[in-house]
């Protein structure tokens, strides 16, 4: 089945950067309105960089995957080359192409991170 | 069985059947959502604008006046296809939720006065939630919202400890989009508007002194947007003050709703829209509003869609109501007890299929309902993920925050009951539960 490659899954089953990060530089939640999928994201800044992140959350597999992705994506990277991520990137991350509905699970966590770090499109 | 051997041949009169979905035949299970459509509607909507397209009740050229003829003649077969008195108390609106937001803004407002109540349930679709909300709040009037029991049916008793003298008017849905159940509407009307010499005696009765003032027993209002395509409905049997369905869900097309009410109770509203065909006579000082129905009708009516519907009746009538609900009841008997099988599988609502539509919303441990609906699609297999419009149901009394939905209509068959059960078990699979 193409829908749900192996690695995604394991990304959901196996989530990475999992848990909270005790006093943070940031924190943010985002809710999915239409499922009530969340995604909440801490971490830490050190020189402009993301110096740790973790995630918690609940929800299908495109959301959680998806965060799983995204903080093994952005740690070490520099704030301004975060600001430039976009839902595509995401889907290129996941390696899968989601329909219009689905999209808004995969940018879930994405929205929550440029929330925590204070940016807003 | 002859039954179901009868409705198997109505499959290759909806062409959108006959197409693929992802490289696999469609399996559509999601006419709780909306039906698909038969060639006969098809064909009789394209022969309107072909034929006779022309604005309604106006022109007096030929074509004008078969339009109107049609039209007013699809008003006929809604009253006689549920059970009206008479064709001046079918309404036609673009569907069930304006057929509600007409009732709340104009019966409502007109008659729900602070200090009164609205009694609801939880199970309510948030069309025929929100706008007795909203009225509620405007009012600064309680609505008073009965619960369900475990098997996913009103909690009656509950139900009418919450109706009392106060109660101006109670609005419960005739079937529910997401449990499936059939709610006993005759039973509930029938104790609500019960005489004062029947033995069931009614707790509701207004007191000799308020029924002198004017105090009457609430009225009764139904949303049968899930009901009217699956069983025989007769209103004046139901005992209700007012009954409102679509279209889309029972083979006509979107954009075309109905409401009907006592005409009684039509004949004391005030207009919702106001505009062209609903006036008697406009002068630069005012206006005087036409008869019933036409009163609730302004502005261009959706004409091809009416006929539309007229012609669905027909189609409907054509195989028989009862017959359509035994065939689904069939199937969904045959549904239920397969998927019960599955692993981890809960369904909502009524366990027994006799209590129920062809409405099955379940979960399955261990996998999100997006995902599983998802997964399902590459199979070809059409089915909902969410809350169904039924927020508060999920969220207050099912304690979920979504589900999966398989609804079932006149041209599913077994086999595809088959694959979606396959399907869950691949999807089981693939996703490692």
């Amino acid at each position: 089945m193409a829908t749900y490659p192996q690695y995604l899954l394991d990304h959901y089953k196996n989530p990475r950067n999992c848990g909270m990060i005790r006093n943070p530089d940031f924190r943010a939640k985002e809710n999915n309105i239409f499922c009530g999928d969340f995604v909440e994201i801490s971490g830490t800044v050190k020189n402009k960089k993301i110096a740790d992140i973790k995630f918690s959350g609940r929800g299908c597999v495109v959301s959680q995957a998806a965060a799983s992705l995204i903080t093994e994506f952005v740690k070490g990277k520099s704030l301004t080359r975060i600001e430039r991520i976009s839902i595509d990137d995401i889907i290129k991350l996941l390696g899968v192409t989601l329909s219009p509905t689905r999209k808004k699970c995969g940018e879930l966590p994405l929205i929550a991170l440029k929330k925590g770090l204070g940016i807003t499109k | 069985m002859k039954k179901s051997q009868a409705l198997k041949s109505v499959r290759k009169e909806f062409p959108i059947l006959k197409t693929k979905t992802n490289g696999k035949p469609l399996v559509y299970l999601d006419s709780a959502a909306t039906s698909q459509k038969p060639k006969a509607v098809l064909d009789t909507m394209q022969e309107f604008y072909e034929n006779y397209n022309a604005n309604i009740h106006r022109g007096v050229y030929a074509i004008s006046e078969k339009a109107t003829e049609q039209y007013e003649n699809a008003r006929g077969r809604v009253a006689e296809f549920i059970g009206a008195k008479d064709s001046s108390e079918i309404v036609f609106t673009s569907g069930t939720t304006q057929s509600v937001n007409l009732v709340a803004y104009t019966w409502g407002f007109a008659n729900v006065k602070r200090g009164d109540n609205v009694v609801t349930t939880i199970m309510e679709h948030h069309s025929n939630f929100v706008p007795w909300l909203e009225l509620c709040k405007k009012k600064g009037v309680q609505l008073r919202i009965a619960l369900i029991t475990k098997d996913g049916k009103i909690d009656l008793k509950e139900f009418y400890q919450l109706i009392n003298r106060k109660t101006k008017l109670v609005v419960l849905t005739h079937v529910s989009n997401v449990l499936g159940t059939i709610n006993p509407i005759e039973r509930i009307t029938k104790t609500l508007n019960a005489k004062p010499h029947t033995p069931a005696r009614s707790p509701f009765r207004p007191s000799s002194s308020e029924a002198r003032q004017g105090r009457l027993y609430p009225k009764i209002f139904i949303d049968g947007a899930q009901a009217v395509p699956h069983m025989l409905v007769n209103v004046q049997k139901l005992g209700c003050d007012f009954y409102v369905f679509s279209g889309h869900k029972m083979l006509a097309p979107t954009g075309v709703g109905v409401l009907w009410a006592k005409r009684e109770l039509l004949e004391e509203t005030p207009p919702f829209l106001t505009g062209g065909h609903m006036i008697r006579e406009v002068t630069t000082r005012g206006a005087g509003w036409n008869d019933v129905p036409w009163k609730f009708e302004a502005g261009t009516a959706p004409i091809a869609e009416v006929i539309g519907l007229g012609a669905a009746i027909d189609y409907l009538t054509k195989i028989g109501m009862n017959t359509i609900r035994a065939y689904e009841e069939c199937l969904t008997r045959y549904a239920m007890d397969k998927m019960k099988r599955i692993p981890g599988l809960v369904i909502y609502g009524p366990q027994n299929p006799r209590d129920r539509v062809g409405v099955i919303s379940f979960t399955v441990e261990g996998a999100h309902p997006h995902d599983l609906a998802t997964l399902l699609d590459e199979e070809g297999i059409a089915i909902r993920a969410g809350h169904h419009c039924a927020m508060p149901l999920h969220r207050e009394a099912l304690k979920i925050e979504a589900s999966v939905r398989a609804s079932f209509y006149i041209y599913n068959t077994k086999q595809e009951v088959d694959k979606l059960v396959r399907a869950l078990a691949k999807v089981r699979r693939i996703l490692g539960i």
